[in-house]
């Protein structure tokens, strides 16, 4: 099975979607049921991916490679490294968690199961795709049934909201394809393959279209990230979404974003990235203080989130930016390393921290209050002992509280950051103030102080979502105190990635 | 030099469709008014009959990976090479699909049904003369021999004052079209002396370029107007409005199809060896296609007139293969492109064909709910949007994946940024259908009978076409390249390559 255990992954998904299309219509229970048996089949044979991936090995592990096109060099090409596995494992564990939730989806739930599978699949093989045009298709496929998720089931403005995560993402992807072609056409021999197109650096010696590819690659990741100043798509779309939608959005669908920073515009354009790192990393600390200052101002907590994603992601890109600057400068090799582990550690923190808080958005929002203003509530803490208390510890792992996850990353990313960007680095870290501010007060507004008579009636979570929130929340106290495992992964990807463009 | 017998064995396919279209005239007068049907179906084994020979053309690697050597016959004014017997191909099969969605249509509403099959059967003739044409008397007279029998099909409803429009509007521009288009040709045969591609283009080099470019901008008039390239393009959408919807989706691929075939020969055949510019020409014109096709597409709301824009920025996306016609991804991109564009593009005509009948409108804005009340028709008009946008892993993804190549490859940057921007303007008013299908909510909740006729057949076939090109891709790039030697013995320094089918 180890062979093809990638391919098992990334298609299972589509499988069981395929299958459920196949069950009559009004068998509701039966299309529950299997949604929810594949992505626990997906997300079990992806944790099983951590017996036969060597932790301590650097490189791509559990290669699989098929020619696909020969004519143009196009290969079937998957593997996976310290950076893809945790990501792989974060998507399938948040799509089961986000199938659980939806388990009360009623309307047009076939082709909601679905897409969401499908979206599954595109998700995993991003993250498995070592061949450029394979990529690109996954990446690709993304698109479509997010823009469906949103569309169909989401929120009042759900059409618009919709339509503008599709163009907004399409105009990035389409900058990717042409700097994937610029590669291509440069490389000796023209080849798809990712690894190869490191080895090779075909654009070193043409700093004009390296200039030309790198920003290609970096409107089509910055707009998935988001950065600012492409995050404009990102609250319409978290706010209309339905709840799962945002738990993947913001989960993974980010995630893939940055994730193409470190696969491929720092090792395949190093050069450019370094040159135009302190440009990154400034439109990162904008994004950083911005949202952390927008998100204080929200009424609405979903979008509240939402600006709190930037802010985080925000970060991300700093880590990423200051590993791209110290490119080339070995002194600085090991504050590299450290930021973007940081980084890296971080995507996950992330998925793991705001997965949970839209899915608690979601609970109080969906089937309780119906509503999402910030000043609507109060009091709810004694109402509602189980979601104040997940909901809080939450909200502290995203402000960054030691011994939760967020903590490790942030101070990770600062640490290394400093090593290569003093003054912005300091001045991100205001960021931290403000979101750890933005939060306290949040949480103030919602459970402290007289209960709001409104609320008198709300029951507690159930056991759904119980179950749906619990994982999340373990994971976030159990990386937060002991990080090890996850960074030893982390760490041997990263030093790999620094060696190989010293 | 006497003609010899193989040359005749070259045209087995001609000459068989030329029979085919005979036959059927006659066998209409003898079935009954309510049968014709029968001489559908004749049409229908007469065209897939022809296939068999145009097949055999390829040389399919089960007989050793032999491609048949390219030849030109009777004097050199008939090439039969990969890439013409490509597009005879595409043609042939684009008739028999609209064929096969025209017998449903058209029998409710006309009583010149048998002669319609006998029409299209004809059409496809010229357009295969035309996918062959190396000579300048022969393309324009199978330009002109397919034009007349557009102009009689665009016009079929001769009751319905959209039908007339569109059959006089399509024939005073054809018509002008055609004349500017000989006079560019009677210049190019004043500069040279000769009618023929191969004997142009030898003695091209020597021609004043500002003769030249009238010539060629002449007869560019003539061949934009068939693949409907801005300019010319002005006639599209009411043509498409105006005529039955089957022959607006011959019109929409086939006749673009075999306008390439003539374009590209003309071009890279007489004009390359000359020293005139004529990619940038080519460029420019491709961007402004893509460009205004685009833009005047966004605010339709009729089916047919957003397809008939879509196909003029469609257009500009093939030309950019022309342009760009050089390396492992201008020809073969155009080519997989054209394929792609015509299955995709016949499956979204043959959608709103079967919608017409049953919700008797070809606005967009009917097809509200079409997810709940009829799931199948809404998935593959999803994925012929879909593909049309160029999403992966759609067949439209792999044509605009080789033409941007192309462009790259070509050093045409600048036109595959203009193409990219293009692209997400198309998203716009192609999602706009799928809105309407999967985001409105039914104006009333019946389920819609699903299709169960012959339309639903032709669409079956080109959703599994749109569909499986992606595999069909990775036999397309097997394509061996072979150059279309005349028998003067000039080896062509672009040459276009063939296709071959099997791994």
């Amino acid at each position: 099975m180890a062979s093809y255990a990638l391919t098992i992954t990334i298609f299972l998904p589509l499988l069981g979607g395929l299958l459920i299309l196949l069950i009559p219509k009004g068998n509701d229970r039966l299309m529950r049921q299997a949604a929810l048996v594949t992505s626990l089949l997906t997300f079990l044979v992806s944790v099983w991916l951590l017996g036969p991936f060597e932790i301590g090995k650097a490189g791509m592990q559990l290669k699989e490679q098929y020619l696909w096109i020969p004519g143009i060099a196009i290969n079937y090409h998957l593997g996976i490294d310290g950076l893809s596995l945790p990501l792989i494992i974060l998507t399938t564990l948040l799509s089961v968690l986000s199938i659980v939730y939806s388990w009360r989806i009623d309307v047009r739930l076939k082709e909601y199961m679905f897409l969401f599978l499908l979206l599954e699949t595109g998700m995993i093989g991003v993250f498995a795709a070592l061949d450029f045009f394979l990529f690109y298709v996954f990446w690709e496929i993304t698109l479509v049934p997010m823009y469906f998720l949103i569309g169909i089931w989401g929120g009042p403005r759900k059409e618009y909201a919709a339509i503008k995560f599709f163009l907004y993402t399409l105009v990035g992807s389409l900058a990717m394809l042409l700097a994937i072609l610029l590669l291509y056409f440069n490389a000796e021999p023209r080849t798809f393959d990712m690894l190869k197109l490191i080895e090779l650096q075909p654009l070193a010696r043409l700093p004009g279209l390296a200039a030309l590819a790198f920003w290609g690659f970096f409107l089509s990741f910055a707009i998935k990230v988001p950065m600012w100043p492409f995050h404009t798509w990102l609250p319409d779309a978290h706010v209309e979404a339905p709840t799962a939608g945002s738990v993947i959005l913001a989960g993974v669908l980010l995630k893939m974003g940055t994730y193409g920073f470190i696969r491929v515009s720092l090792p395949m354009l190093p050069e450019a990235f370094k040159l135009y790192a302190p440009v990154v990393a400034l439109l990162a600390l904008i994004g950083i203080v911005y949202g952390a200052l927008v998100a204080m101002a929200q009424p609405d907590l979903k979008k509240l989130v939402a600006y709190s994603s930037v802010n985080h992601m925000g970060y991300v890109m700093l880590g990423t930016a200051a590993a791209a600057a110290a490119v080339g400068v070995p002194a600085k090799a090991a504050a590299a390393t450290i930021a973007l582990n940081g980084a890296v550690f971080e995507m996950i923190a992330h998925g793991i921290i705001t997965g949970a808080l839209f899915l608690i958005v979601g609970i109080i929002y969906d089937y309780r209050a119906h509503t999402r203003g910030v000043n609507d509530f109060g009091g709810l803490g004694a109402r509602l002992p189980v979601y104040t208390g997940i909901t809080t510890m939450a909200m502290l792992a995203s402000l960054g509280l030691p011994g939760l996850m967020g903590f490790i990353a942030e101070f990770l990313i600062f640490v290394g950051a400093f090593g290569v960007f003093p003054e912005l680095t300091v001045a991100a870290v205001t960021g931290v103030i403000f979101s750890a501010a933005m939060f306290l007060w949040t949480i103030q507004r919602i459970f402290l102080g007289p209960l709001n008579p409104r609320w008198a009636q709300l029951p507690d979570m159930d056991r759904r979502e119980v179950i749906s929130l619990v994982p999340l929340a373990a994971l976030m106290l159990v990386f937060g105190v002991y990080p090890r495992p996850l960074l030893d992964m982390i760490n041997i990807a990263m030093t790999a990635l620094v060696t190989s463009i010293k | 030099m006497p003609i010899q017998p193989d040359e005749l064995l070259a045209l087995a396919p001609e000459l068989w469709l030329a029979g085919v279209g005979l036959v059927l005239v006659v066998l209409d007068l003898f079935v009954a008014e309510d049968r014709k049907i029968v001489v559908g179906w004749a049409a229908i084994i007469g065209l897939v009959l022809s296939l068999l020979p145009t097949f055999g053309m390829l040389g399919l690697p089960a007989s050793g990976a032999q491609v048949l050597p390219s030849r030109t016959v009777f004097f050199n004014t008939y090439a039969v090479d990969g890439f013409a017997v490509f597009f005879k191909i595409i043609v042939i099969i684009s008739a028999i699909l609209v064929i096969l969605s025209a017998m449903d249509y058209f029998r409710k509403q006309t009583r010149f049904e048998g002669e319609l099959y006998a029409l299209l059967t004809f059409t496809t003739l010229g357009l295969v003369l035309m996918a062959g044409s190396a000579d300048l008397i022969l393309l324009a007279l199978s330009i002109e021999f397919v034009s007349l029998t557009s102009y009689v099909l665009a016009g079929y409803f001769k009751a319905s004052a959209r039908g007339n429009e569109a059959g006089i509007k399509y024939f005073l521009f054809g018509a002008s079209a055609s004349a500017v288009m000989i006079y560019g040709f009677s210049i190019l045969y004043g500069l040279t002396g000769q009618t023929n591609l191969y004997a142009i283009a030898e003695r091209i080099r020597t021609a004043p370029t500002p003769a030249l470019i009238v010539a060629l901008s002449l007869s560019l008039a003539g061949l934009g107007f068939k693949i409907s390239m801005v300019p010319f393009h002005q006639w599209t959408p009411d043509v498409y409005e105006g005529s039955p919807t089957p022959v607006a989706a011959y019109l929409s691929v086939a006749s673009k199809a075999a306008g390439f075939a003539a374009l590209v020969r003309l071009l890279l055949v007489a004009i390359a060896p000359s020293s005139l510019d004529w990619v940038t020409l080519v460029a420019g014109l491709s961007a402004l296609s893509m460009t205004v096709g685009n833009l005047l597409a966004l605010p339709q709301r009729n089916i047919k007139r957003m397809l008939a824009y879509s196909s003029i920025s469609h257009a500009g996306f093939l030309l950019i293969g022309v342009a760009a016609f050089k390396g492992d991804f201008g020809t073969p991109g155009l080519l997989i492109y054209l394929l792609a564009y015509t299955f995709t593009n016949l499956g979204a005509f043959f959608v709103a064909v079967l919608l017409e009948q049953r919700l008797g409108s070809v606005d967009i804005p009917d097809y509200a709910g079409l997810s709940q009340r009829s799931p199948a028709l809404a998935a593959v008009m999803a994925l012929f949007m879909l593909s049309l946008t160029g999403i992966p892993p759609t067949a439209g993804f792999f044509g605009k994946f080789y033409i941007f190549g192309a462009a790259i490859d070509n050093g045409l940057l600048w036109l595959a940024l203009v193409g990219l921007v293009n692209s997400v303007i198309a998203l716009y008013y192609y999602v706009g259908v799928i809105r309407a299908m999967y985001l409105m909510p039914a104006p009333s909740p019946d389920a819609m009978a699903e299709p169960v006729a012959l339309t639903a057949l032709a669409g079956m076939v080109s959703t599994a076409v749109a569909a499986t090109i992606g595999v069909g891709t990775l036999v397309l790039t097997e394509a061996t390249t072979i150059g279309t030697a005349p028998a003067s013995g000039i080896q062509l320094n672009s040459t276009p390559p063939t296709v071959s089918f099997g791994a």
